[in-house]
């Protein structure tokens, strides 16, 4: 087990700048989720630490050791692949047991861990065949157990939910979790899934643009987001932002309710919504609409099942949100700021 | 009425769009093709073997496997078959670990590549006759006071003004000759092959391989060359028919000799059959090998389906 840290980590292709500067510190036991979308640098930080690129400028640490001159061998990272990477021409044991023999193991002793991690993954049946005869779940167990196996300081995963039907992700991620709390390895997993980075993080690293805009836990990312990016790249449908003088608004959709939801007592603003368009989505209604007497704008409220009030499109309503649910950002840069009066 | 002429003219107008026909026009030329040039001189080829038949008649009786026992225990023809062997196998060897050195070198990236990977094919694309006459002409084969490596060598000083060396005249050096030649030829074509293979093998799985503490050497043999024995046995079935078939190198360069050392099986078939009229004996010497070589086709093809990944 291990801290993985980089410190002020850059990686240029010619004049992309993939990842400009980043700072980030993964705890002993940690899992740390690096969530931002395609093209943000998250997979090419996640090779410098694997070691598979060399960073343009900056430190890489693992377990307090500057790493950035020993090969990816050395460093004791194990990873997952986005597509399992599984050897095509090898069994499932033969795969597993690959990190194993490169360590020059002795042949009962690989047999030995081989099974235990077979075990750990409930694969012990699937030993025997190829990738190809194995499933998309069996594959990822296959790639988990090859990563397990050698007892690595720090765990790499990247994206290894995104090639599993919805329905088996949802297992795999709950399986995942239990795994690695089981073991208690250091763990970066790269995703660009806000939901498996919610579901997953101890702590999240949103990267937009090669930075990281911000690290904390799930809970603070959502409700604390650090800047207008944030804000919006988490939560589905994204934070409302409404642009005022020199400051925008943002509050959730969930948070944006009709105003007789509330006590009589709450701190409330309130806002004429006019109401363009309902969707109905089983457990919630997403309502489509404009605020009305302010600018103009375009904005989303989610309404849970539980609210059973009747909005027919066309017509506007008397929405409000609680005083300490609105976020204030600076109009310029964009960043979070203090509250402010209405 | 105009419905029923609409639907008249529709059914021409939409007639290629009928898969089944649209395939069988498209396939009919390369079928006719084969079927022509390749298949009824094929048949008739085999025919012939089974005849007494000699050039400039056309009565020819059938005369059972009289030519194959004969020519098989003409000496001749046993050395013409050993080497044929010989000729391939060894070209093939030294073809294979070539390519697959200049493969592994022309997938990485540097300076000057596109130029290198079209000098590399030029041998490939130039015919096989000219090419082997410009051989002739290194190797000094038909004259050996033009011979460029003779004057090379008389230029550095390793041989005397009046010492000539006859690169085709003995019988070991001439058979090293055709296989440099038959190397030369079919390493452009067994090296784009590989490379291609060697592209084909994705990115992650080399990483993976190499975060898993795989070093070069391990990764190359336990990873790059099993993913590509699909691809590699196509490349050597390519070069072993393309070899064992090929007689424009033995003839334009010894003409099976010296002393019909260097014969293989399909220029003593054209010496025998063209040259000396036994057309039914040329013919039995020219299909002698053709199940040889179906066996060698369909375990490559089976062996690269077998291995055949993801």
């Amino acid at each position: 087990m291990a801290v993985v840290e980089t410190r002020g980590v850059k990686k240029h292709f010619g004049k992309v700048r993939a990842v400009d500067g980043v700072d980030l510190i993964a705890r002993d036991g940690e899992f740390l989720v690096l969530l931002g979308p395609s093209g943000c640098g998250k997979t090419t930080l996640m090779r410098m630490i694997a070691g598979l690129e060399p960073p343009t400028a900056g430190d890489i640490l693992i377990g307090g050791q500057v790493v950035n001159d020993l090969p990816p061998r050395a460093r004791r990272v194990a990873m997952v692949f986005q597509s399992y990477a599984l050897y095509p021409h090898k069994t499932a044991f033969d795969n597993i047991a690959f990190p194993l023999k490169a360590q020059g193991l002795r042949k009962d002793k690989i047999k030995e861990k081989v099974e235990w991690a077979a075990t750990m993954l409930g694969i012990t049946h699937l030993l025997e065949r190829k990738p190809r005869e194995l499933s998309g779940g069996e594959r990822q167990r296959v790639a988990l157990a090859r990563a397990i196996v050698r007892e690595p300081a720090v765990f790499l995963l990247d994206e290894p939910l995104s090639n599993l039907d919805a329905k088996l992700r949802h297992a795999a991620r709950d399986e995942l979790k239990r795994f690695q709390r089981n073991i208690g390895t250091t763990t970066l997993y790269v995703t660009h899934d806000q939901i498996e980075a919610m579901g997953l993080g101890d702590r999240i690293a949103v990267m937009h643009a090669g930075q990281i805009r911000q690290i904390g836990t799930p809970y603070e990312v959502y409700h604390e987001p650090a800047d207008t990016f944030v804000a919006t790249f988490v939560g589905t449908p994204p934070m409302n932002l409404i642009a005022r003088d020199d400051v925008i608004i943002g509050f959730r959709p969930e948070s944006f309710l009709p105003k007789e939801v509330y006590n009589a007592h709450d701190d409330l603003v309130k806002f004429h919504f006019h109401v363009r368009r309902v969707e109905h989505l089983g457990s919630d209604r997403l309502l489509y609409g404009s605020l009305m007497g302010k600018d103009d704008l375009s904005v989303i409220a989610k309404l849970p099942l539980t609210v059973s009030i009747t909005i027919h499109e066309g017509c506007s309503y008397e929405f409000a949100v609680r005083a300490g649910d609105l976020k204030f950002f600076e109009r310029e840069t964009g960043l979070r700021t203090e509250a402010q009066p209405l | 009425m105009e419905i029923a002429q609409k639907v008249h003219h529709a059914r021409w107008r939409y007639l290629l769009d009928r898969e089944r026909l649209l395939s069988s026009l498209l396939l009919s030329p390369a079928i006719g093709y084969i079927v022509l040039l390749i298949g009824v001189p094929l048949l008739f080829a085999i025919y012939l073997s089974f005849t007494n038949a000699i050039s400039g008649h056309l009565e020819a009786d059938f005369v059972g496997l009289k030519n194959f026992r004969a020519i098989v225990t003409d000496p001749i023809f046993l050395q013409a078959l050993k080497n044929t062997f010989i000729f391939t196998f060894v070209s093939q060897v030294i073809v294979l670990i070539l390519a697959k050195v200049l493969a592994l070198a022309l997938v990485k990236s540097f300076p000057g590549r596109p130029i290198l990977r079209f000098l590399l094919l030029l041998p490939w694309v130039a015919p096989i006759s000219l090419t082997t006459l410009a051989w002739d002409w290194v190797l000094g084969a038909s004259n050996s006071s033009l011979s460029v490596i003779n004057w090379t060598l008389r230029a550095v000083g390793v041989l005397g003004p009046n010492d000539w060396i006859y690169w085709t005249a003995f019988p070991e050096a001439a058979m090293a000759a055709i296989i440099l030649i038959h190397v030369w030829r079919m390493l452009p074509f067994a090296t784009i092959i590989i490379l291609a293979g060697l592209t084909s093998i994705p990115q992650e799985i080399q990483d993976a391989a190499t975060i898993d503490g795989a070093g070069p050497w391990r990764r190359l043999f336990e990873v790059t060359l099993p993913l590509m024995l699909p691809i590699v046995a196509v490349a050597v079935l390519f070069g072993i028919i393309f070899t064992a078939t090929d007689m424009t190198v033995v003839y334009i360069l010894t003409r099976g000799g010296p002393y019909n050392s260097t014969h293989v099986l399909a220029s003593l078939a054209w010496q025998r059959g063209i040259f000396g009229g036994q057309l039914g004996e040329g013919a039995a010497i020219a299909v002698f090998l053709l199940p040889l070589l179906l066996v060698v086709a369909f375990l490559m093809l089976r062996l690269a389906r077998r291995t055949e990944v993801t």
